[in-house]
């Protein structure tokens, strides 16, 4: 090794190793609880630090669990509550976007600081703000009772979760939405519509193709912490009726006595975040690929 | 056929107008109630600075847990930056420069934590800190690793972006003009990197204040309770108006660092002649630049 490179290894060696203890060992970790084994009497999870005494009994409970047991509901209630918010946010945030970058003329400068605003306003407190509109006595339930709707927006209401979901991470996705769209070169889409495409031929043909890998990258963006998600469902419901798996998680990890259950839907989470990051890497490559020709 | 397409621009200031008034009136509605005179967080009773500090046990500025609580947060979130705006500054540069296959394992590394899930890192360090590292307690300490840990990737791809845009040649002409690489560095790359380093020291500040997954599965109970642990653990309750006023106050704090930070940015944009101004710090900020 010379001498350069072993300055740049001395520079990365710090952080490096940081990540190693603190983030790939604690990865490690998880999968020793999960594949431990559990002491008889007090239920405590006993990690296994050898790979090769692991054991799959409990992983295999909890899989039949997801597959035909109780924990299915919640498998399928956390795709469903997070594709419905998905499918909502980009409702809001594609237009929101797109005017932004597109048509915003000299208000933009305006228009960009309020739409950042929420991008920093803590989310706890964006969720106390609609907690305290929802309540029985708030402003939006007395507004919405003039006409004859009562209704207990805070106590297992699916509706409720999925707005709650939406209004708490569309932010995320406009931001890098208008990035992307604010990069686009434009001219090519003029060019299409000189050349007689209409103004849905040319979105489909010239915009859509020209965004994609953007906004998926967007939408990945703000699905992952979405799948994570347990605090949002707690402020806004915490009723067994709209669990999702991050409150079958933080139930198990932080309050029973059971925190291998706790890693093994930790491993299941991340194995299927995984599974769908890879089919968007796929995606996204191909897109490339198709550029290039 | 024009008619179609005016339409339905016309129609996209509506949206957008809509949303901004959705996303933010709601959070305004909160700060205006942390002024109620009322107990209610609902139900208004006229003005009054009760819950900020009128009150002389359970407002904001006497009640000894929010205050506590206020200290915590202000704690992590300095404690935090300070110690991860170096580690991941270094690594940027080493991981930057560095060639072969050791440097695209630690480039794989530090962009693994950018798209996992907080849950995962949270539960993850929790039953690391109580079964295998069990010499770090719970409380602030393992709050403070584990915040490090979750934002050293977020430096990592601010300075990345700035070296990317001062490009190798200054470098190379101060090792021409005589400095060693370790000079170069120092005199040369360090005062250029200036921007990415403020940038870094706000973005983490205000993302460790109003973090709350990894803080809350990190924490030891009220000791260790910070600002959103607060929020989080009293809005279901009866809480007054007084949790409004401190969740107003940790927004104010969030945006006085982040006006510092853009001001700061543009101030320096512009005394180094680099184009840009407002809006390029602005990005700088929100992370747009990527």
């Amino acid at each position: 090794m010379n001498k350069a490179a072993r300055l740049w290894a001395a520079l990365a060696a710090p952080g490096a190793f940081w990540l190693l203890f603190f983030f790939a060992v604690p990865f490690y970790a998880v999968a020793c609880v999960a594949f431990g084994s559990i002491d008889p009497i007090f239920r405590d999870a006993i990690p296994q630090w050898n790979p090769l005494h692991w054991s799959f009994s409990e992983f295999g409970a909890v899989f039949s669990s997801v597959t035909s047991g109780p924990l299915r509901g919640v498998f399928a209630r956390t795709i469903v509550y997070v594709v419905s918010a998905m499918i909502m946010s980009f409702a809001i945030g594609f237009p929101v976007a797109y005017y932004l970058a597109r048509h915003a003329g000299k208000r933009r400068m305006l228009l960009l600081l309020l739409i950042i605003a929420p991008f920093w306003v803590n989310y706890l407190m964006r969720m106390l703000a609609w907690v305290n509109l929802l309540s029985p006595s708030g402003l939006f339930s007395r507004f919405v009772g003039m006409f004859g709707i009562h209704y207990n927006w805070l106590d297992g209401s699916p509706i409720t979760v999925i707005l709650g979901l939406v209004y708490g991470y569309v932010p995320f996705l406009i931001l890098p939405l208008y990035a992307t769209l604010e990069r686009l070169d434009w001219r090519l889409v003029e060019a299409a519509r000189d050349l007689g495409a209409t103004s849905r031929q040319a979105f489909r043909v010239v915009t859509v193709p020209m965004a994609k890998a953007g906004v998926a990258a967007a939408g990945v963006l703000i699905a992952l912490p979405m799948f994570g998600d347990y605090y949002t469902n707690d402020l806004l419901s915490r009723s067994p009726k709209t669990e999702m798996l991050g409150n079958q998680i933080d139930y198990y990890i932080n309050n029973s006595s059971q925190p291998q259950r706790g890693a093994i839907l930790v491993i299941m989470l991340s194995t299927l975040l995984l599974i769908a990051l890879s089919w968007y890497l796929r995606s996204t490559s191909k897109i490339g690929k198709e550029r290039v020709r | 056929m024009t008619s179609v397409s005016t339409r339905r621009v016309k129609a996209l200031p509506i949206i957008i107008w809509g949303y901004i008034i959705w996303s933010l009136v709601p959070v305004l509605i909160a700060v205006i109630y942390s002024f109620n005179d009322g107990r209610s967080r609902t139900v208004w009773k006229g003005f009054s600075f009760r819950w900020w500090f009128g009150d002389k046990y359970a407002s904001v500025f006497h009640d000894p847990s929010m205050r506590h609580a206020i200290v915590n947060s202000l704690v992590l979130a300095v404690t935090t930056m300070l110690i991860v705006t170096p580690l991941g500054l270094a690594l940027a540069i080493g991981s930057h420069r560095m060639k072969g296959k050791s440097a695209a394992a630690v480039q794989g590394m530090t962009s693994v934590p950018l798209i996992t899930p907080e849950i995962v890192v949270g539960a993850a360090l929790l039953l690391t800190f109580t079964r295998l590292f069990s010499g770090i307690p719970l409380g602030y300490p393992a709050q403070l690793l584990g915040n490090v840990t979750f934002s050293v990737s977020a430096v990592v791809v601010i300075v990345r972006a700035r070296l990317v845009s001062i490009g190798s040649s200054f470098e190379e002409a101060a090792r021409d003009l005589g400095a060693t690489r370790f000079q170069a560095l120092r005199f040369v790359l360090m005062p250029m990197l200036w921007p990415s380093i403020m940038a870094s020291f706000v973005v983490v500040f205000a993302t460790v204040i109003d973090d709350f997954v990894i803080t809350s599965f990190l924490s030891a109970g009220v000791d260790s309770e910070t600002v959103p642990l607060r929020i989080y653990s009293s809005v279901k309750g009866g809480a007054t108006p007084a949790l409004n006023a401190l969740a107003t106050l940790l927004v104010l704090t969030t945006f006085t660092a982040l006006t510092i930070g853009v001001f700061g940015l543009s101030f320096w944009r512009k005394r180094h002649g680099e184009t840009g101004g407002f809006k390029a710090a602005l990005a700088d900020l929100t992370r747009m630049g990527e």
